[in-house]
């Protein structure tokens, strides 16, 4: 090698930067956005998913749909229809999810108080909260090189941890709670470590076990809600004894409503995301994590535990998982909790861990966006199908998941370095 | 087939990897492309194949200019190409992967009868011996490769074939055959365009030679200059190609590895009865056609596998049953012969990847988290001492060229207290002038008192460098001899052909090698049948 610089490979096209001339600000903006990286992926894919939602809309509605039949005779009818139903769809969905324009019409003439006004946002950061610790239970593994689709188990797990801590234990509050949520976070990491420890004494598939170890869980709870233990003392259905009032999450701005749902866990939630940036991007644990999940077989020959690395992140996602368990019993559910208490946080999270990338920030944002399309669907019905929250989800994640397909849709241009997609190694 | 190419121009954005190439193949000629590693030859070659578009210039075949909108088009043209990484499927028969891309077929029903002429008429024009019905996967990789120029001959005109480092996985027995096969070849009217950066080679079998650097023609040589010439002209400077080491003077030793045995998961014995020594301050370089047991030595030495019987000890240690963290720790180096999997992680920085077997210790850990700024001063020191090109320490390893991402492994291991090296393989895919930085590391560090074993499937590697050299074949060693000994000798050993009448020295071998005599007789007949059949395709 000689003493002048060294000439970059010659089959990896280099990028575009010519330093001789930088080109302006607003032709470097122009070319991020026409580029189809990770940000402009993720921003078309939801612009995507809601133009494909509006189309759906259109073909699900009776009315719309009969106004198609005299299309070509008057189209202003088809075309007005549809424009009204989904523009008011989706302003359905916003009042719901975010500011409700009728309350904050009532509010500036006096007749609703500022706290009606903050319930939507309230209801997407009660939706939201669960989804982000099932998001960083998801995502921690996933950097890991692990695919935990047993977040849902975990989180079951969680949820009886903190609850049975929550009616059993008698305890001051200061005391009770954080107790409760600890009993939560190590039983979503005990159960969590199994996927984990299965794989790395006998190879089997973290995926194949985990989502066993979901069934088993959801029929445990089943099986649990019924014993006398659990079972509520005063109901007949299927509800467990209610947690102690000094295990209760405080609700955040109760001084606001008392309709205004939101408690102390969406802090604990952003406490963790805070935690699980610290510990991937800081921590000795962190970069031990990314190693293995880059690269097991370079891992091994530094010398790294790639088995334990295994049972430790997945104990560690369980946990994250558990605390989710413990929002849920803690909070909307600490008067009972039944089957359906945990609805699909577990599995949501998954979407959510991909929409966000994997990096801590990312699955908060998704944590809220999919908070507020929950919320939204479930305030907009039956006007709007409530299944359209579900649905923009799904549309939204295959399209994260198939960067190439929105780079072919949209002509958009292949960034330096390639399309990025998230995947789970191991396959 | 005359091939030409005027001015032949390849930009990727603001860098050019090609620039304003002229080169000419006239029908029957070896051309040999020479140039190291990121010159530019892939580029060239790609663009060649129909896989790159050309920015500019243009390919003229018999003075026709001709554009190739991908590798269908360049096969039609009459160009085939043996790509360095085989393109074979396995389980495939020679016959299937011949006819891969277009099959005998009628009305969708394939013609078993018909893949098999068409192999055997390429393999009878051309001298190309091959078992149209043999499984590619079990073939040895010498006839692997005589598949895919077969596979390519069988174009329906190929007249010019492109060979992409096509000694990189053969060894010297195949070496020599491939020569002859290009030879007979070039003989019979193709054309070939024949791309390496080992000298030797080129030199033995090339009319004239094209020397590329950063994307330019820089010399047009006869296959009569010398190597120096050719190794300068290469990297752009004088190069030594003999590594300056005085003599060994060997101490206690440092790695003792007693009736070694190792089982793969299949059942069969990768490892078998092996025994070796190295000294402190020797290097022992241990040769051998690849998959003979090096790489599980090497991994039964780290710790990743645990052998079935024998013992290893390290520095006077018995290692057995110690993680390979703990081995690390006390002083073991290694280099892994597989740099991208087991060496790197490329999607980390530079920075990360040197401290990967570190992270943990002080002062690169505090109280759980990795002390950034002890770990930047890491990185700033080891790119400086060992000259690693990048643009920051922060740049992923996956942007360096393959002697930087060695040099970054190699850092790596030098920067902590060792007593005791593994090298595996420790240029492969390195370009001359990384190549002599790091032989000068390996003698420096042999002078220091370290014992290092070299394990390397190149000849020249090890003759630079060992001051000893023991021979593995079938899992154990099969001789171990002086440095000076003659490349046929060891070049006979190592495919196991019957060590004793060549053998003027007698074997430094333990008993166990003793025990089992009779095996090696045997071992060495399944070899002559192999060395048979391998060099009835000369004929």
């Amino acid at each position: 090698m000689s003493t002048d610089t060294q000439a970059p490979a010659a089959d990896q096209p280099d990028a575009d930067e010519t330093p001789e001339q930088k080109p302006s600000f607003m032709r470097l903006f122009g070319r991020y956005l026409t580029e189809a990286n990770s940000v402009m992926v993720t921003i078309y894919s939801l612009l995507l998913a809601f133009f494909i939602g509006g189309i759906l809309l259109i073909v699900s509605d009776e009315y719309v749909r009969s106004t198609y039949t005299y299309f070509f005779a008057r189209p202003q009818d088809a075309l007005s229809a549809s424009w009204y139903l989904v523009r008011d769809s989706y302003i359905a969905l916003f009042e719901g999810a975010i500011l409700n324009l009728s309350t904050l019409e009532r509010y500036s003439a006096g007749t609703a108080e500022f706290g009606d006004l903050l319930r939507p946002l309230s209801e997407t950061l009660t939706y939201a909260t669960p989804l982000i610790f099932t998001g960083l239970a998801v995502g921690l593994a996933f950097r890991a090189g692990l695919f935990n689709i047993g977040a849902q188990g975990q989180m079951i797990f969680g949820m009886l941890g903190a609850l049975i801590v929550g009616f059993a234990l008698d305890l001051p509050p200061v005391l009770h709670l954080p107790l409760a949520v600890i009993a939560g976070a190590l039983a979503g990491a005990a159960f969590g470590a199994v996927p984990g420890v299965l794989k790395a004494t006998t190879g089997a598939h973290e995926v194949i076990s985990s989502i066993m170890l979901n069934n088993i869980a959801a029929l445990f709870l089943v099986w649990a809600i019924g014993t006398e233990f659990l079972h509520s003392e005063t109901k007949s259905d299927l509800i467990t004894k209610p947690v102690d009032e000094s295990a209760v999450m405080p609700k955040l701005l109760s001084s606001l409503g008392e309709s205004l749902r939101v408690n102390w866990a969406l802090i604990i939630g952003v406490a963790a995301a805070v935690f699980t940036w610290w510990l991937l991007s800081r921590s000795t644990f962190g970069f031990r994590i990314r190693a293995v999940g880059f690269n097991e077989h370079a891992s091994a020959t530094a010398g790294m535990r790639i088995g334990s690395t295994y049972t430790t992140t997945m104990a560690v996602a369980g946990g994250l998982a558990g605390l989710a368990g413990a929002a849920l019993s803690l909070g909307v559910g600490s008067s009972g909790v039944t089957t359906n208490t945990a609805l699909e946080y577990g599995f949501d999270g998954i979407t959510v861990a991909l929409l966000g990338r994997a990096n801590p920030g990312g699955i908060v944002a998704a944590a809220l966006l999919f908070g507020a399309l929950k919320a939204g669907a479930l305030s907009a019905q039956p006007d709007v199908p409530v299944d359209i929250s579900t649905l923009l989800q799904a549309i939204i994640v295959l399209f994260i998941a198939a960067p190439a397909l929105v780079k072919a849709i949209l002509h958009l241009r292949t960034p330096r370095g390639g399309l990025v997609t998230l995947e789970a190694k191991g396959w | 087939m005359r091939l030409e190419l005027k001015g032949l121009t390849k930009k990727f954005g603001s860098f050019t990897a090609d620039d304003d190439i002229d080169l000419v193949v006239e029908p029957g000629q070896i051309h040999a492309v020479l140039g190291e590693n990121g010159a530019g030859k892939s580029t060239l070659m790609n663009m060649l194949y129909g896989i790159l578009t050309p920015t500019s210039g243009e390919i003229l075949i018999d003075g026709e200019p001709v554009a190739f909108g991908g590798p269908g088009d360049a096969i039609a043209a009459g160009i085939g190409m043996v790509h360095q990484h085989f393109k074979l499927v396995g389980p495939f028969s020679v016959a299937d992967n011949v006819q891969l891309g277009r099959e005998h077929a009628t009305a969708g029903v394939l013609s078993a009868k018909a893949a098999r002429k068409a192999v055997l008429d390429v393999s009878e024009e051309y001298g190309l011996k091959l078992d149209p019905d043999a499984i590619c996967e079990d073939l040895p990789v010498g006839v692997q490769q005589r598949v895919e120029i077969v596979k390519a001959l069988s174009g329906p005109k190929t007249q010019l074939l492109i060979l992409d480092e096509p000694t990189a996985v053969l060894t010297p027995a195949e070496i020599t055959e491939l020569l002859q096969i290009m030879r007979n070849l070039a003989a019979a009217g193709t054309s070939i365009l024949f791309i390496s950066h080992k000298l030797k080679e080129v030199q033995a079998v090339a009319d004239t030679i094209t020397v590329i650097r950063r994307g330019k023609v820089v010399a047009e040589l006869e296959p009569t200059a010398s190597e120096a010439e050719m190794a300068s002209a290469m990297v752009g400077r004088a190069v030594t190609l003999q590594v300056d080491k005085s003599p060994a003077e060997p101490g206690e030793a440092r790695l003792e590895v007693q009736d070694l045995t190792v089982v793969s998961d299949a059942g069969v014995k990768v490892v078998d009865g092996l025994g070796l020594t190295v000294r402190s301050g020797e290097i022992v370089g241990l040769a051998g056609v690849e998959g003979n047991g090096q790489t599980e030595l090497a991994r039964s030495i780290l710790g990743l596998i645990k052998p079935d019987s024998g013992t290893i000890a390290i520095d006077g240690k018995d290692v057995h049953g110690t993680s390979p963290a703990a081995r690390i720790h006390d002083g073991l180096g290694y280099i892994p012969e597989d740099r991208g999997r087991d060496g790197v992680i490329s999607e980390f920085s530079v920075a990360e990847n040197l401290v990967l077997n570190q992270y943990r210790n002080a002062p690169f850990s505090k109280r759980g988290a990795v002390n950034a700024s002890a770990v930047r001063k890491q990185a700033a020191d080891s790119i400086a001492e060992f000259d690693i090109r990048t643009q920051s320490p922060d740049e992923p390893v996956s942007s360096l060229s393959g002697g930087n991402a060695q040099k970054v492994i190699i850092a790596r291991e030098f920067s902590r207290p060792r007593r005791f090296l593994v090298a595996a393989q420790p240029t492969r895919g390195v370009d001359v002038g990384a190549t002599e930085f790091i032989h000068s590391r390996l003698v420096a560090e042999r002078d220091t008192g370290t014992g290092v074993l070299l394990i390397s499937s190149e000849l020249d590697e090890i003759y630079a460098l060992a001051d000893r050299i023991a021979v593995i074949y079938n899992g154990r060693i099969v001789g171990e001899v002086a440095p000076d000994t003659p490349r046929e000798v060891i070049g006979r050993l190592m495919v196991g052909a019957d060590i004793a009448p060549v053998q003027e020295p007698a074997p430094v071998e333990d008993d166990a090698g003793e025990s089992s005599t009779d095996e090696p007789s045997a071992a060495a007949d399944d070899a002559a049948a192999n060395d048979e059949e391998a060099n009835g395709g000369d004929r």
